[in-house]
């Protein structure tokens, strides 16, 4: 089933949470609501679901107007950001509940529950825990159990609200990689949302990037990562160095002007000055950072940038804390407009 | 458990000190009901209280400690939610009144349901016109006890729900549950605990209500007597066995009460730390 949002406006109070925000979601998608946290995208995701009314605007569910239409009887499925399982219930009883809710004309027998309830807990690997109670389970446990009380009422949509957030790094993966393969057996359109660009840009099949209750820019992970719409888009995927500048024949120009945004790996370091490396720098300190080696340096008046280079290059510079370096960037974006974002993290 | 400072013998004069009042205060009290119930042997006991006029206060005791728990329990469930759950102008308001029946005094209660529904009163002429007088009458008796005995389950449930969050109703929503199906399966058990502790709460006061009853009732031996007020009257006319067998019956309910809430407050706890235990972030 697919989704269309046409100019839907939220606020509370003061705070406009969503501002005419238009979006296009297809039938069979798995869609990343992606932004900092008071972008609005888990109003957006409670807007779809019914839990929340927009002020203005509507969404359709094939091009079926849903304004009006309760969350109970918008077949989709949602899964909380803290799970919200019934506590007094046992998981068997957290999955039947959407069926057993059911009126009587469209509520399967009870033997027919207990199977579907069978199934579903044994594709979330959870066929033992049956007759335990939500608070008997870890989080990433929780976090299944829950997934799977969703998708109990076959639902058109499944709309899930920072799935990960709460859980430590290899459940995280672990679970993400589980529900981009659920997505691709069930072929649900999926929307999903988070603040973990990471998370974003490997599981979804379209990543939509929210500041303050608008679309920044709408793509595929590679269309939004190889070419960011604006300055904000940019220093959200990842971690990068922002500097003042301009491009001037070929090369930047540091000081004022321009937004220039460099990520990390695209600056190179060298012993001497040449045209790559055209900017005296100072190594503060060089660290681990996985695969890469993650070097912070200081410019000339200062102000601090963050490298990551390999550990090959690594071995070959042998930096030291205190060193005079030469950097230059591989690649970096100028913008125009003024950074939309808080204080960047790296200005020069 | 954290460890106290004071010297040992400061910690003893305290605890003594607590200890003693409580004796002096309440075992002895009720050392002394219960003895000078049983003084002149069982038989003055049984038959104090199975005399039609005790049994009567008694059923009336126990109809209008019925009303109470129903009503009570249902208003109280309904504005619990509403307060717990939605931010509306005047809902701080709404909380101080519901309060209302603890600061005032029970005899002013009283006096003001005559007030609204005594001969002279606002809507009384009307009522007994009707045939449905209100003041010294079983009505009035509901009535009294109804507004004393109003805040205790809204007030042990607002906390609970609080505690408890709308995200589990806002979930069995999504899954397609009626609002009558969520109020069973989710949210009354959610709070079950907390409802059958204000319950209880709610109940031993009504039993136990003597000021607002006494000044609407009009004590009409077996037509309007509670058990309070007829303890009362049988202490005036010297009876003093019989009174102290119905105060015996009257705090043996307390004791009852008192055991029961205690198995209450226990689960409850329990309940709480799996609800903690459930809702916490996975380290």
């Amino acid at each position: 089933m697919s989704i269309t949002i046409e100019g839907v406006s939220k606020r509370f109070g003061a705070f406009t949470a969503i501002d005419r925000l238009s979006l296009e979601i297809a039938s069979g998608e798995l869609v990343a609501l992606l932004g900092p946290s008071g972008s609005g995208k888990t109003t957006l995701l409670r807007i779809i679901a019914g839990l929340e009314q927009p002020d203005e605007g509507r969404v359709l569910f094939t091009g079926r107007d849903q304004t009006g239409v309760s969350a109970k009887d918008r077949g989709v499925g949602f899964v909380f950001q803290h799970y919200a399982l019934f506590r007094h219930m046992t998981v068997a009883e957290n999955v039947a509940f959407g069926l057993r809710v059911r009126p009587r004309a469209t509520r399967p027998p009870a033997s027919e529950i207990r199977t579907r309830v069978e199934h579903l807990l044994k594709m979330v690997h959870l066929e033992w825990a049956g007759d335990r109670f939500p608070h008997q389970l870890s989080g990433g446990q929780r976090q299944r159990v829950a997934l799977a009380r969703a998708l109990a009422v076959e639902p058109k949509v499944l709309l899930l609200d920072e799935p990960f957030g709460a859980l430590d790094a290899k459940v995280r993966a672990e679970l993400r990689r589980w529900l981009r393969d659920l997505h691709d057996a069930t072929g649900v359109t999926t929307v999903f949302v988070t603040h973990d660009q990471e998370e974003a840009l490997e599981v979804a099949d379209r990543v939509v990037i929210i500041n303050r209750g608008r679309i920044e820019q709408a793509g595929t992970p590679d269309e939004v990562y190889a070419h960011p719409a604006n300055a904000f888009v940019h220093q959200f995927l990842g971690t990068v160095n922002v500097f003042r500048g301009r491009v001037q024949g070929g090369s930047l120009i540091v000081g004022e002007g321009d937004i220039t945004v460099v990520r990390p790996h695209d600056i190179a370091i060298a012993r001497a000055r040449d045209e790559r490396h055209p900017l005296a720098a100072r190594v503060r300190q060089c660290g681990i950072a996985g695969a890469l080696v993650r070097v912070d340096l200081a410019l000339d008046d200062g102000r601090r940038a963050e490298a990551l280079i390999t550990h090959q290059r690594a071995r070959e510079l042998a930096l030291q804390p205190g060193e005079a370096v030469w950097i230059g960037f591989d690649e970096f974006r100028t913008y125009a407009a003024p950074s939309p974002v808080a204080e960047p993290e790296y200005i020069i | 458990m954290r460890q106290t400072t004071e010297a040992p013998w400061v910690r003893v004069l305290l605890t003594a000190l607590a200890l003693s009042y409580l004796v002096l205060f309440l075992v002895v009290p009720l050392i002394v009901v219960f003895h000078e119930a049983f003084a002149a042997g069982w038989r003055v006991v049984w038959d104090a209280v199975s005399e039609p006029d005790a049994r009567h206060a008694l059923w009336l005791t126990l109809l209008a400690a019925f009303c109470s728990l129903l009503i009570n329990g249902v208003c109280g469930i309904a504005a619990a939610w509403a307060i717990a759950r939605f931010r509306f102008p005047g809902r701080r308001l709404l909380i101080t009144l519901i309060e209302l029946p603890f600061s005032i005094s029970p005899v002013v209660v009283g006096l003001l349901l005559v007030l609204l529904f005594g001969t002279q009163g606002w809507f009384g002429p009307w009522l007994i016109a009707q045939g449905l007088p209100v003041i010294f009458a079983v009505p009035g008796i509901v009535l009294a006890t109804l507004f004393i005995t109003f805040p205790f389950v809204v007030r042990e449930l607002i906390p609970v729900m609080e505690a408890v969050g709308s995200e589990e109703e806002e979930a069995a929503r999504v899954l397609g549950a009626r609002g009558w199906h969520i109020l069973w399966r989710v949210t009354l058990p959610n709070v079950k605990w907390g409802l059958i502790y204000g319950l209880i709460l709610c109940g031993a006061r009504a039993v136990g209500e003597f000021g607002a009853v006494s000044v609407v009732s009009g004590h009409i031996r077996g037509q309007t007597n509670t058990l309070p007020l007829h303890i009362e009257i049988l202490y005036n006319d010297y009876q003093y066995h019989a009174a102290f067998a119905c105060a015996a019956l009257l705090a043996l309910t307390a004791l009852v009460t008192l055991a029961i809430k205690s198995w209450v407050e226990w689960r409850q706890e329990r309940a709480l730390r799996r609800a903690q235990a459930a809702g916490g972030i996975e380290g």
